[in-house]
């Protein structure tokens, strides 16, 4: 599948700004977090930026983006609608979450409320970002169980690594909050690795034989309809080669796990001045979600649409 | 909406005869002289004169050698939308812009609700739906809707573009619902199949697989035209003398 940039944007970005949002409504609605109006005002503008920005990214991608306020129409059959009238439910709980908490700067009661919808709103949003993707039967490498968990998995990552660094960042370092960025980093690896040694080991049930009926022997492809790359060759048929899919992967892996898990080990050991383990734990965001965009560039290029077995590809 | 009707009235399709399928691309380029004035017009060309043409076409011929133990065989494959009866490029389309007719059971676009997100694309395994970069909405076949009901062209003429573009007769048009239709007693005779069924799209469109191989054919060592053997009489004296 091509990988359209708008598309890696838009789902790592709003990946990280929905497990973000979801961390603060479910610290700062409690009053787990005793901070000041300037983490609470720029970490849900943090949380909130990145999801606009993701959902504007996509909006970007359509061909006719004018035309997007339909795409909340058909919500009984599409995960694709499902997802937009989720993503502009959760901005109401979010936005009164946003206002109590930041702007009010009160806790407990129907902030707290608003912060746990906000924290469910994210999570049902998530999840069907991932079943747009799962639901694909012509994709094997998407249609399997490990989509849907991915994409739940790497949204309360990157945001649980990005809430650390904000408590970091403004002298509200929390150890239980560095344990589970750090556990959630470990249970993202560990479900990556799994995926990828799944889809490995994948065997295609389609073949030429099937899409075209010709019953036993071997298919080959002789000539195509055409000469050049059309539609269905530049979207569906995009190729990745096979070194740089293994180093891909490697580079992944170092940007959004390894270098990570290193430097918020660093930021826990390490008995350095605050300043330190601020800079460490930013850094560890950082990476992480420069690896997650070469994870979802990977995520598309490596999928394989059934479609190609007509090019015999 | 792109719920899907439980059923349709009819189920109009094409059935292809891979046996008689000469890969000519009549078809095809009947299929886009009809419909870039259609119903789903324009069927827009990039760059059509240039160094690399692209664009949108409803109907694609592909080439295929089946090697079996009986040998080799060419296989002339047009591919076209099937017309499924579980189309997974209506359910997943957000606008409602994509549907299936309960009439008839034609899966069509409807371009002014379509936002060109591409999904349907992504959907479709037979690679039915090409997007108009141009226009920004997706395109698909119609099973040309707008000649199968026109009263304003003869009667023998209402039928798919493709179908009165072929000169081998490989492509027919008909209601594959009715058990008793001509189209759906040739699918049974000759042992139709659908394509891809592991999928469970359910299409609506058969292919005729190629007949069984013969001894009928044309032998590759014709008969020499003329006789080897030195022709007797004036005539052999003739040519011995002119030799």
């Amino acid at each position: 599948m091509h990988p359209a940039y708008s598309v890696i944007f838009f789902t790592t970005a709003t990946g990280a700004g929905y497990g973000l949002l979801a961390c603060l409504g479910l610290w700062g609605g409690l009053g787990l977090i005793d901070a000041g109006f300037w983490f609470r005002f720029i970490s849900l503008g943090l949380a909130l930026g990145l999801i606009s920005a993701g959902l504007l990214s996509s909006a970007a991608h359509l061909g006719r983006p004018e035309r997007a306020w339909r795409a909340f129409s058909q919500w009984r059959s599409s995960w694709l609608s499902r997802e937009g009238v989720a993503a502009m439910a959760t901005f109401v709980p979010a936005g009164l979450f946003s206002a109590g908490w930041a702007l009010l700067g009160k806790d407990g009661g129907w902030v707290a409320a608003m912060g746990l919808l906000s924290a469910i709103g994210a999570t049902v949003t998530v999840s069907t970002t991932g079943m747009i993707y799962a639901s694909l039967k012509p994709i094997v490498q998407w249609s399997s169980r490990f989509t849907l968990p991915v994409y739940l998995i790497f949204a309360a990552m990157t945001g649980g690594v990005l809430f650390n660094a904000l408590l970091s960042l403004f002298g509200l370092a929390s150890t239980p909050v560095l344990a589970l960025a750090f556990a959630l980093t470990v249970v993202g690896w560990s479900w990556k690795v799994a995926t990828w040694r799944h889809n490995d080991a994948l065997g295609i049930g389609t073949t030429l034989n099937s899409a075209t009926g010709l019953k036993g022997g071997e298919v080959r492809s002789i000539e195509w309809p055409h000469t050049e790359e059309n539609y269905l060759l530049k979207e569906m048929g995009f190729r990745i080669a096979r070194k740089h899919g293994a180093r891909l992967r490697l580079i992944a892996q170092i940007f959004a796990f390894g270098l990570p898990l290193a430097l918020l080990a660093a930021a826990f050991w390490l008995s350095g001045p605050v300043w330190l383990a601020a800079v460490l734990s930013i850094a560890a965001a950082t990476a992480q979600l420069a690896g997650m965009l070469v994870e979802r560039w990977l995520f598309f290029a490596e999928a394989k649409h059934v479609v190609t077995l007509y090019y015999g590809r | 909406m792109t719920c899907l009707p439980a059923s349709t009235e009819r189920k109009l399709g094409l059935v292809i005869d891979l046996d008689t399928c000469v890969g000519c691309q009549a078809c095809v380029t009947s299929c886009k002289e009809w419909n870039t004035g259609g119903h789903m017009a324009p069927l827009t060309d990039i760059d059509p004169y240039g160094g690399r043409p692209d664009g949108v076409w409803f109907n694609r011929v592909h080439s295929y050698e089946h090697v079996t133990e009986a040998g080799g065989r060419t296989v002339h494959f047009p591919r076209s939308c099937l017309h499924c009866e579980e189309p997974a490029c209506v359910t997943v389309c957000p606008t409602g812009a994509s549907y299936k007719r309960t009439s008839d059971g034609i899966v069509l676009v409807d371009e002014d609700k379509c936002i060109g997100c591409k999904l349907c694309s992504w959907a479709c395994p037979y690679g039915a739906r090409e997007f108009d970069t141009d226009v920004g909405v997706m395109k698909k076949c119609t099973l040309c809707v707008d000649r199968i009901y026109n009263d304003n062209i003869a009667p023998e003429d209402r039928v798919p573009a493709c179908v009165a573009a072929c000169p081998t007769s490989a492509r027919h048009f008909g209601d594959l619902g009715d058990p008793d239709s001509a189209i759906s007693q040739l699918v049974a005779e000759r042992g139709g199949v659908e394509l891809m069924p592991e999928l469970g799209y359910k299409p609506t469109n058969r292919y005729l697989p190629p007949r069984a191989r013969t001894e009928n054919g044309a032998k590759a060592a014709a008969p020499a035209l003329e006789t080897l053997k030195a022709e007797g009489g004036f005539l052999g004296w003739v040519d011995r003398m002119l030799s």
